[in-house]
């Protein structure tokens, strides 16, 4: 009898200490995919810590490429950087979205959209996002203000651009396979002492007398930071831990 | 069993030698408890953590020297600070260390100060003092400011600087939404030097309400704005039916006529809104004011109100006196009078007053109001505060309606009554505060528009408002741009007041930012262009959809503006007649023209020749010539920033002889073009 009560004590102590799960069991998946396909919500950039503007969109597709509705999608992302929710079933056009918020450090994070497929063979699609420091947020309304009017094609009724009024079309920023490949002093002198410096077209003006040191420095760590593909010696990409 | 633990008690203590070792063994243990407990502190296992990082690394040797081992400080006497983060954030200042995913070893990001100088905390609030990571990032019983998340940085930069910094747009933007969303009127929000935030939000004086609009759609703004405008600056009440019938009947009731003497208004017959499209077009009055297009797309500037349903608001005869010469009616408006004749009026009337919606006043029946309405309205008038924004006759504007923000950014987390759902933590407040104010118990305030990135910015504005900001050394102040009180004189002041050349324009550090800065036009333009251009302004700078509207101004008028212009802005630093343009040769102009079209390339921002040139991001340049000094294309060529700062043509660090070989080509520039 003594034992008996021993033991129902100790089982409701230790009923006692189990805590609740952190996160709410996933959904039951209704239906399996094939491949997952971005549907918008990539490449975003924003400030660090912040939320996305734009929400990720993401689409569950079968072999045959038509969508699929109630497919569990589940979303990982490293460095501080967080999805909600971050996982649920996909709605009947085979979408499932998301609100990312970046991590507090500037990079890349990367957001990895994850499902199985029918034989249990796990399906990802990576997408990239950016976060900007105070530096490379210093060089984007820097490059608003004095790079974008010639450096982005896209035109706006707010802003019409220059791109299509130059001899030599001048690389948007996110050219990474060409800016890449230029150092940082190649930047620097292009930017500081414009084209002719590097033996490009003086349609580039030196603007090294109307921008500090420090300024410069902040366009092209803005530079590196939208370059695409990205730009790997400087910065780092918070790939899935 | 008892048996055991006596031989165990012999064994410990059976006579008084082993009673002695065993006491001696006891001792050392206790003694070395202290010792042990400093050993494996937290701290000391980041510092391990961090020599195992760098052991395997290229620079091994070098990081090992400059690791600092032993609790770190920053010492800051003049802000009362002390940081020991540097403790376990043993990185920071190792650039070879980018790699490293995490803090705590992380370099730090590049930023214009030192981190001994300022430290950690400064920016990063948090307890400095503390050695653990609980303690020193998240708010204890003893210390309530955790560390502050990323997303609100700026805020940190906000303390000390008020000069609107390049690199804290999030910081720049909340604090003009403080002034514009009118935050500061019912808040008294001060700025470093103690001056009070003032609104830069011209919120419409009701004394005379009944003559621009009807009852029915002050009832239906008040209980929606943003239905009306979806730019609409108002927030939303949330108002019920009946307050916003009663509020409306107290403001007609305390509305005055405003037009003196009773004279009855002229009366204009609106005309062909189709014309008037094209005179709303010409005007340029998208430079101010916004509307939704065919498309859905809101089309136009936001600093003049919203027009997409205006005909629905305003009433004929008081948009014929408006229009007329809206100072009538607002002395202090900022919009511009723009003389429109007849012609011009009847179409624009026409254009404006189609511009209405069926749905939003289609529901909206009021009865005629009672007594006991109107006292109830201007009850409710009172108690919203709605005459801390607006002048109401009869209802005083109200001191401290709201809680003071100063020093909101510290604010001790005791004091603030969290609604259900918020987490505990001040920048968690403050924004679910300016999301959902209507959730606190007790409070007035109302609900805006705003979207995330916008809550985010005040947010942010909002925690640079902190105790130490207000308290810091006159060295660490950087003082923001005073609001300019230079005013005109003479006729032509009223002139400029009249057509409110201060609302685009800047001169001598008063007014906006839309136009050039006119602080030294005088030195700038040629008198027949300026007058020319003052009755006819033409296109300038074809990439720009803001543009500089006719006013319609007479000869004398423009004659007397562009004299006033040429007297009183003239620049100290160089005579506009000290280079006579006559003086130049031909070789000078060839010479010119060959720097204008390779060396510098002018081309690909200005049109000179509009048969090969293309760039429009400056002005153009095809009468330059007629239009300004030969000495301003000089010193401007050689450094514009210098006569208007914050100009987008950059510093080409150029030679005497080349400026004065392109100025002789620019003013040669000088050819009428005959009119289309």
């Amino acid at each position: 009898m003594k034992l008996r009560t021993c033991a129902a004590i100790a089982v409701l102590m230790l009923a006692g200490c189990s805590r609740p799960s952190k996160s709410p069991a996933l959904p039951a998946a209704k239906a399996f995919g094939a491949a997952i396909t971005e549907v918008s919500g990539g490449k975003q950039i924003g400030g660090i810590g912040t939320a996305l503007d734009q929400p990720v969109v993401v689409q569950v597709n079968d072999a045959q490429g038509s969508p699929v509705a109630g497919v569990l999608v589940t979303f990982q992302l490293a460095g501080g950087a967080s999805a909600t929710p971050d996982a649920g079933l996909t709605g009947a056009d085979g979408q499932f979205t998301t609100a990312v918020t970046l991590g507090g450090s500037s990079g890349r994070y990367q957001v990895v959209a994850a499902t199985h497929d029918k034989s249990g063979k796990a399906v990802e699609l990576r997408l990239d996002e950016i976060a900007l420091g105070l530096e490379q947020t210093q060089g984007r309304v820097l490059n608003d203000r004095y790079c974008s009017r010639c450096h982005d094609p896209e035109s706006t009724p707010e802003r019409v651009s220059n791109h299509d009024n130059l001899n030599a079309k001048p690389h948007a920023f996110i050219e990474g396979a060409v800016l890449n490949a230029m150092s940082d002093a190649d930047l620097a002198s292009i930017i500081g002492h414009g084209g002719p410096a590097l033996n490009k077209s003086a349609e580039m003006p030196p603007y090294g007398y109307t921008l500090s040191k420090t300024e410069v420095d902040s366009l092209i760590a803005y530079i590196r930071a939208v370059a695409d593909p990205p730009y790997r010696l400087k910065g780092l990409t918070y790939a899935r831990n | 069993m008892p048996g055991k633990i006596r031989a165990f008690w012999q064994f410990l203590f059976g006579d008084s030698a082993r009673a002695f070792g065993t006491l001696s063994v006891v001792l050392v243990v206790c003694l070395a408890i202290a010792p042990a407990k400093d050993t494996f502190r937290e701290w000391t296992r980041y510092q391990w953590k961090y020599q195992s990082l760098i052991r395997g690394r290229g620079e091994a040797a070098t990081l090992q020297r400059r690791m600092q081992h032993g609790l770190q400080q920053i010492w800051m006497p003049e802000l009362g600070v002390t940081d020991r983060c540097t403790t376990c954030h043993l990185g920071l200042k190792e650039a070879s260390l980018s790699d490293v995913p995490t803090q705590p070893f992380r370099p730090h990001p590049p930023i214009p100060h030192s981190l001994t100088e300022f430290g950690c905390v400064m920016c990063h609030r948090g307890q400095g003092t503390a050695t653990t990571v609980e303690e020193a990032h998240r708010s204890t019983l003893a210390w309530e400011q955790p560390s502050l998340p990323a997303r609100y940085l700026e805020a940190s930069c906000g303390q000390c600087h008020w000069d609107s910094l390049t690199a804290t747009p999030q910081l720049n933007l909340g604090r003009k939404m403080l002034a514009r969303y009118d935050c500061v009127s019912c808040h008294v929000l001060k700025t470093q030097d103690g001056r009070r935030m003032a609104s830069t939000t011209d919120a419409p004086d009701l004394r005379h309400i009944a003559e621009k609009t009807s009852r029915e759609w002050m009832f239906a703004w008040l209980k929606n704005p943003q239905a009306y405008a979806v730019t609409a600056t108002m927030p939303n009440f949330n108002l019920s039916d009946a307050d916003a019938r009663d509020i409306s009947a107290f403001l007609v009731s305390q509305s005055t006529p405003y037009l003196s003497g009773g004279a009855a208004p002229a009366k204009v017959d609106a005309g062909d809104a189709a014309v008037g499209a094209s005179v709303y077009g010409e005007s340029f009055c998208t430079s101010c004011h916004a509307t939704v297009n065919a498309a859905g797309m809101l089309v136009g500037n936001d600093v003049g109100p919203e027009l997409t349903k205006v005909g629905s608001k305003v009433k004929h005869e008081w948009l014929v006196e408006w229009l007329r010469n809206p100072k009538t009616y607002d002395p202090d408006t900022a919009m511009p009078h723009y003389r429109f004749d007849q012609k011009m009026l009847g179409p624009l009337l026409g254009f404006l007053e189609a511009k209405t919606d069926s749905d939003l006043l289609g529901n909206v029946h009021l009865d005629p109001a009672t007594p006991a309405q109107i006292a109830h309205g201007k009850a409710l008038v009172t108690e919203r505060g709605c005459a801390s924004c607006h002048e109401i006759e009869g209802v005083k504007k109200p001191d401290n309606f709201a809680p003071e923000l100063t020093v909101v950014g510290s604010e001790s987390l005791a004091k603030i009554v969290f609604a259900p759902g918020v987490a505990h933590t001040l920048p968690d407040y403050l924004a679910a505060k300016i999301k959902q104010p209507h959730t606190f118990p007790g409070s007035k305030m109302p609900q805006y528009a705003f979207t995330p990135s916008q809550t985010d910015a005040l947010v942010t504005a909002l925690l640079a408002q902190t105790e130490r900001a207000r308290t810091l050394p006159p060295n660490l102040r950087v003082a923001g741009k005073a609001p300019g009180n230079y005013r005109p004189a003479g006729k032509a002041a009223q002139l400029i007041a009249d057509m409110n050349c201060f609302a685009c324009h800047a001169i001598n550090g008063r007014g906006g930012d839309m136009a050039p800065d006119l602080t030294w036009e005088g030195s700038s333009v040629q008198r027949r262009w300026l007058v020319a251009f003052m009755k006819n302004p033409n296109t300038l700078r074809p990439a720009l959809i803001r543009r500089m509207p006719r006013f319609n101004v007479t000869d004398a008028e423009a004659e007397t503006i562009a004299d006033y212009i040429l007297a009183v802005y003239q620049t100290p630093d160089f005579d506009r007649d000290a280079i006579d343009a006559t003086k130049f040769t031909a070789a000078d102009v060839e010479q010119g023209k060959q720097l204008f079209y390779s060396k510098y390339a002018c081309q690909s921002c200005h049109i000179l020749d509009p048969q090969s040139d293309k760039g429009y991001i400056g002005p153009t340049l095809t009468q330059v010539g007629s239009r300004l000094s030969a000495a301003w294309i000089f010193h401007w060529l050689k450094d514009p920033a210098s006569l208007r700062p914050g100009t987008l043509e950059p510093n080409r660090n150029m030679s005497d002889a080349d400026a004065r070989a392109l100025t002789a080509f620019l003013m040669k520039q000088n050819k009428e073009v005959a009119k289309k």
